[in-house]
């Protein structure tokens, strides 16, 4: 398989008064063409500020200060920043968990998508344009009138699916998904996650899946790594990371997962942390 | 101290709400709204003893939080009646009204949102017990807050004399259940108290929230959209769908052998942690009851809008 992202060494470093926090400490991670990555970690693990570093988004005083990432070869971190506007939603996209909050509440949804394609130099006729957000806002479940409605007249899970509509209107070969349905209750997540694989596949675009849920990275990843603390702990096969997971990390993250089986270590676990609860008490 | 709500002969509940409906909406010169039923003829009772968690599942919309505002009296109900200890909370005395509060309690969402920023998190102890007067000199106030946060497993050196911002979410929610703890209350209400901490956080405040049950006897409303914790820590399961209680039954009953097609749809999407348990399609389209209300409205906006 080829790959299509490869990130080397990448180092993003945020400084702080008691010196430099590295929130991505020398990560390497290769994305193949049309392939599904989880990357999973919790919350300041620096698995969002790789999705950034991809960006080139990262906010200062954040710095991206060593490491390469290649797209097709090209090294991002070269390019000028007009090139960079170029090349992000053409190829490489990005939906966030707050994706949906990004849609501007006076516009509807027909400028909101032309303009995505304007700036990146689509000229179409106004029947053309109608007629790709037509196709657009079809391949992720909705009506095409929805281009009709304002952000605040359609539901999340609605929102959510016009930005992966965005996403994927210039056919990028990278889609970054940092929580994308983190906001969005369980049926609706189904909805979305289901939306973005069928759509991936027919653009045969690979995704990176940020998260925090095992659950949602066995249903949707081919392989997963574990990012932990700036690192990369683990990066195997999904089947793999499930049945024999390397790093006690990894182990951790499955075994606070609650399901519905009453023999799963679930309640073992918070029956540990119910212990850690009492030697607290008992120490002072 | 004495109990100024109507004591508690045997076999009254301790709470009972009975065919409580909610609505919204309907009203106002430039409302065009449509009624919502946010809660449709609810009835559920508490005993006293022994003390149980009730998880309340459902999605946005489904009525859960109409629920809890109801129980808590911060909302009153369109019809039927909140009874407290056989009384109904919307024709308490003040006294009455007074030793409610600080019975029944609750812990939200976001812990962060609860906190004034500008304060130190000793703020939010101090101010219960000096409102319902739980202590009788500073140094009690001090020991009992101590307890209280050695009880979900703080040290009260490592919490107190913090902003809030300096705490983690799991820190802030245990603190929040600190709180609570200090009134010594007969319930909580916990409105999707771990949705915003990560996985291992959210074990610790699970731990905290059985022990109020195990060691403190008190009994909990855990309302939340997640029905597989709800399916590890409660006793009892209510499914709410569009404000209509669906099913309802021990965790066993409901998650292993659901009845209604909306617990049925709740169940299978969520997704397993195991690649080989296929997610399967999503039945979302032949099953019109999902709780995003806005979703109904959308052919009716479209129509609006001339198409």
């Amino acid at each position: 398989m080829n790959s299509v992202l490869e990130i080397i060494d990448l180092e993003v470093h945020f400084p702080t008064r008691r010196g430099p926090v590295r929130a991505v400490d020398g990560v390497s991670l290769t994305l193949h063409a049309g392939e599904r990555l989880g990357l999973i970690g919790e919350s300041g693990s620096g698995k969002s500020t790789i999705a950034l570093a991809v960006m080139r988004m990262i906010k200062p005083p954040g710095k991206i200060v060593g490491g390469q990432i290649l797209l097709d070869g090209v090294d991002l971190l070269t390019l000028s920043d007009e090139a960079m506007r170029r090349t992000r939603l053409a190829e490489v996209a990005m939906v966030t968990q707050g994706a949906m909050n990004s849609l501007n509440p006076v516009i509807k949804i027909r400028s909101q998508m032309i303009d995505g394609l304007k700036a990146h130099g689509v000229e179409l006729s106004k029947s053309g344009y109608e007629e790709k957000l037509g196709e657009l806002l079809t391949a992720v479940g909705l009506e095409p009138g929805v281009v009709d409605l304002y952000p605040h007249e359609l539901s999340g899970g609605m929102k959510q699916r016009v930005c992966i509509a965005t996403a994927i209107s210039l056919k990028p070969k990278v889609i970054i998904a940092d929580e994308p349905t983190s906001a969005l209750d369980v049926v609706v997540q189904r909805q979305v996650m289901q939306t973005l694989r069928r759509v991936q596949d027919e653009i045969g675009a690979a995704v990176i899946l940020i998260g925090h849920d095992m659950g949602l990275m066995a249903q949707f990843a081919q392989r997963v790594a574990v990012m932990r603390r700036g690192h990369i702990l683990e990066d195997s096969e999904v089947h793999q990371i499930f049945a024999n997971p390397k790093d006690p990390y990894t182990r951790e993250l499955m075994e606070s997962l609650p399901s519905f089986d009453r023999d799963t270590r679930f309640m073992q676990v918070i029956e540990e942390a119910a212990e850690e609860v009492a030697a607290v008490a008992a120490a002072q | 101290m004495s109990d100024p709500v109507a004591t508690n002969p045997a076999g009254t509940p301790l709470v009972e709400l009975r065919n409580v409906t909610k609505v919204f909406g309907g009203g106002g010169a430039f409302s065009n709204d449509r009624v919502v039923t946010a809660l449709d003829n609810f009835n559920y009772t508490i005993q006293p003893e022994p003390a149980t968690i009730t998880a309340v599942v459902g999605e946005s919309g489904s009525g859960k939080s109409t629920m809890a505002n109801m129980l808590l009296g911060l909302e009153k109900p369109s019809s039927g009646e909140v009874l407290y200890k056989g009384k109904d909370i919307w024709k308490f005395s003040r006294d009455e009204r007074r030793t409610f509060r600080r019975e029944v309690q609750a812990i939200f969402q976001d812990p962060y949102g609860v906190y004034n920023s500008f304060y130190k998190v000793d703020h939010v102890l101090t101010t219960p017990v000096a409102k319902f007067k739980m202590a009788s000199s500073n140094e009690e106030t001090d020991r009992m807050i101590s307890e209280a946060l050695l009880a979900v497993g703080l040290r009260p050196e490592d919490t107190l004399g913090r902003y809030p911002h300096q705490l983690s979410g799991g820190q802030r929610q245990r603190t929040m259940i600190a709180r609570t703890l200090l009134l010594r209350p007969r319930i909580i209400i916990a409105d999707e108290p771990v949705s915003m901490v990560d996985a291992s956080l959210r074990v610790t405040i699970l731990a905290s929230l059985l022990k109020l049950k195990s060691q403190f006897g008190i009994s909990l409303i855990y309302i939340t959209h997640d029905l597989a914790t709800a399916y590890q820590i409660s006793d009892h399961i209510i499914v709410l769908n569009r404000g209509v209680v669906v099913e309802q039954g021990t965790p066993d009953a409901v998650v292993k052998n659901p009845q209604h097609p909306y617990t049925q749809l709740l169940i299978s999407s969520i997704p397993q942690a195991d690649p080989d348990k296929a997610w399967g399609e999503s039945p979302a389209d032949s099953f019109d009851g999902t709780g995003d209300l806005r979703t109904v409205d959308f052919s009716a906006t479209l129509a609006q809008n001339g198409h």
